[in-house]
């Protein structure tokens, strides 16, 4: 007979190696998939983990792991603030998409402009986007009472029509003979998100996301702030007796992960997407959530956390190149790791015992 | 940092150099770029059958390999890489959205062939190619025409590009030719692929009286919510969607790609590619009319078959003057045919159809 036992506390040890155990657990599945499929298992393991890291062409794909990882992280960092307290923002693509277009279309405005403060302009304008998509919800939750989780969810889709009838009119290339799109950035040298260094895929969006892990790590460890965020997801009311006024901590919360998002859009559509299109968003404010949980809510974790995801991605797409696999497979050897890593971590809070309890 | 900077700049440098040696050697390669699943059966599933067209031709001759649901955009560009690094030799980017992405990697690999479907930039080693849709929507008009008793057609419209716009305003032109008091209805859905919205479109179409639905959106969606009703056609888009044949779909439009992939390929092996612009129709076989069910009478089957004919040898262009624009000024003046230019930028109703086009 097998049991779980609560620990008293999630074990170190094992909150370490779980992720190590998930990515084995995942290799040897996936493995099992591959093979059922007819392809050779180890070469497409090889081809996804190692590859992009230590292959051939890794000089090309290390960059690009930066360039696919940086909005994750920099989405999923302001995120998982509001998660540890209980506050549910959902709608990240939307803020995405609202700092992409206010801060984009205030480049686009001024076209053509050589000023050397655009781009921070820019950026500015693209952080007040998705901090103002955002704001609905916290007021509407905070005035109201709504639910936060429905609310910037639904803005999603306001936000991506908003931004289809942006591209299709009021940003819409004047030089692009009718098609939909804005004009791209990388002809605009003054709002162009350039890479720092050439070929090494780190542009300010990267940056960012650095500089917002450095910066939640200090908050949620050094600052009262953090603080009064973790009690809250503990135990709402112990933090009401504890003098958190609740209604600023919504606003907090969802202020900065809208303001992260925005900057996450901004950086984007400046930089690698280049274009304000009608789907230039690709679903990263919804993956985010996905890289906030994987990292355990842990400004660490979720470094690491997107990075691996990146790496997913993009070696998803060499063993497609290399070896047929169909990209459904890919999403499910993706959707298995996701499993893995959320289903061992109960191996970090509770300990497994074989044969009889005393207690039952 | 600098010597970093120096050292990555070079390792580029060296790895593009060394991937267009690999290409020059050995089996042709021709990688394909989709911007959605293989079995859409629709816009991707053409292309793909293109893609198998090539291997049947050329056999060991050739390697091909594809990517499919490759988002628009900077992966895009990371999969086009991808693939001119493994030494392909001509890369098929088949989305309009792919278009700065394939000029961008075409730059950094110019010994690799590029072609963008449906776009208009081009260099001299990235061609683009099309088909002339509207002409199998001229057919498709002429039917839709014939067919309606409610005199009113839906039309499923995706965006207001002129790609769609020339689809409606062919459509509609020989609707009218056949049936004067023929109104066409467009709800616009901002999608290519989208089941739920498309269906959603084709109820509130049939809601509004129409039983003929015409689709420029990619899924079967439409073709499922009219075969719950007695009475509302629709036509395959796309891909011959023939699984509706003994329902609502009367006839469709195909996309066939296959036989310029092969030419394309073909240029590419022998050393004859160049860059150009193709624009084919029905009479170059890019375009194909689905089978007709008995559903269609046949004096309309035979109608219908008597202006792809004529389409298809050049005899009858389907923008022919007299056609006014919506607001009644003249466009074209009888006799008179449009030119490409204005066909390729089109954002403009012919008189008649009502609404506006979304701005």
């Amino acid at each position: 007979m097998i049991r779980l036992e609560k620990r008293p506390a999630p074990s170190r040890l094992w909150t370490a190696t779980t992720p190590l155990l998930a990515v084995l657990l995942t290799m040897i599945a996936g493995g099992l998939m591959f093979a059922m499929l007819g392809k050779p298992p180890f070469e497409a393991i090889r081809t996804i983990f190692w590859d992009p890291l230590f292959g051939e062409f890794a000089y090309y794909f290390r960059p690009q792991l930066l360039v696919k990882a940086g909005p994750l992280i920099l989405i999923a960092i302001g995120l998982s603030l509001g998660f540890r307290a209980g506050i549910w923002n959902i709608g990240a693509e939307g803020q995405y998409i609202i700092g992409a277009l206010v801060g984009g279309g205030l480049g686009l405005a001024v076209y053509p402009s050589d000023s050397i403060f655009l781009f921070p302009l820019m950026v500015i304008a693209g952080a007040l986007g998705g901090f103002l998509w955002a704001m609905i919800p916290a007021l509407l939750r905070t005035a109201f009472r709504t639910n936060e989780i429905l609310v910037s969810l639904l803005l999603v889709y306001v936000a991506e029509n908003l931004m289809a009838s942006m591209a299709l009119g009021l940003l819409r290339n004047p030089d692009g003979a009718g098609f939909p799109g804005s004009r791209n950035f990388q002809d605009y040298p003054a709002a162009f998100n350039e890479e720092l260094i050439a070929g090494a895929g780190v542009h300010w969006g990267v940056v960012a996301a650095i500089i917002a892990v450095i910066f939640a790590y200090i908050l949620l460890q050094r600052h009262m702030l953090g603080f009064q965020i973790k009690l809250t997801g503990q135990s709402p009311r112990a933090a009401v007796f504890g003098g958190v006024s609740p209604n600023r901590l919504i606003i907090f919360c969802l202020g900065v992960s809208g303001t992260l998002a925005g900057l996450a859009g901004l950086f984007e559509v400046t930089g690698p997407a280049g274009q304000i299109t009608t789907d230039f968003n690709q679903g990263y404010g919804f993956t985010a959530i996905i890289v906030a949980f994987l990292g355990r809510l842990h400004p660490v974790g979720i470094l690491l956390a997107g990075l691996l995801m990146a790496l997913t991605y993009i070696g998803g797409d060499a063993a497609q190149l290399n070896l047929g696999l169909p990209s459904a497979a890919i999403q499910a050897f993706q959707g298995m790791l996701l499993f893995f890593l959320l289903g061992v971590d109960v191996l970090s809070n509770f300990r497994i015992r074989i044969g009889k309890g005393e207690v039952a | 940092m600098k010597l970093k900077t120096i050292l990555t700049g070079a390792a580029l440098a060296l790895g593009l150099a060394g991937a267009a040696v690999a290409g020059s050697h050995g089996k042709t390669k021709v990688g394909f770029v989709y911007v959605g699943p293989i079995g859409d059966g629709g816009w991707t599933y053409e292309h793909n059958r293109g893609r198998l067209a090539v291997e049947k031709a050329f056999g060991d001759k050739v390697e091909t390999t594809y990517i499919e649901n490759v988002p628009e955009g900077p992966d895009a560009e990371r999969v086009m890489t991808q693939m001119a690094l493994k030494g392909v030799d001509l890369i098929f980017t088949t989305s309009f959205g792919y278009m700065d992405a394939t000029i961008n990697v075409a730059k950094k690999f110019p010994k690799v062939k590029f072609e963008h479907a449906t776009g208009y930039k081009r260099a001299d080693n990235v061609g683009t190619y099309s088909a002339r849709f509207y002409e199998g929507r001229a057919v498709q008009g002429l039917i839709a025409g014939r067919m309606t008793k409610t005199n009113t057609i839906g039309y499923i419209a995706s965006f207001p590009i002129p790609e769609v716009i020339r689809g409606i305003n062919s459509s509609y032109l020989h609707a009218k030719k056949v049936n004067p008091n023929v109104d066409f209805k467009v709800v616009w859905v901002y999608t290519w692929f989208d089941p739920a919205k498309e269906a959603d479109a084709a109820k509130v179409l049939i809601e509004q009286g129409a039983d003929v639905i015409l689709q420029h959106t990619d899924s079967t969606a439409p073709l499922a919510v009219a075969a719950a009703t007695d009475n509302v056609i629709g036509f395959g888009q796309a891909s011959d969607m023939a699984e509706y044949a003994n329902g609502p779909r009367v006839s469709s439009i195909i996309d066939n790609w296959g036989p310029y992939y092969v030419a394309r390929t073909k240029a590419v092996m022998d050393g004859t590619w160049k860059s150009d612009d193709t624009w084919d129709g029905i009479g170059a076989g890019m375009v194909k009319i689905g089978e007709m069910t008995d559903r269609i009478p046949a004096d309309v089957q035979a109608e219908a078959k008597a202006l792809e004919a004529k389409i298809a040898s050049g005899e009858y262009k389907p923008f022919t003057g007299p056609i006014n624009k919506q607001d009644g000024s003249v466009w074209l003046a009888a006799g008179e045919t449009a030119d490409d230019g204005t066909l390729a930028g089109m954002n403009f109703y012919v008189e008649g159809l009502k609404g506006d086009i979304p701005k």
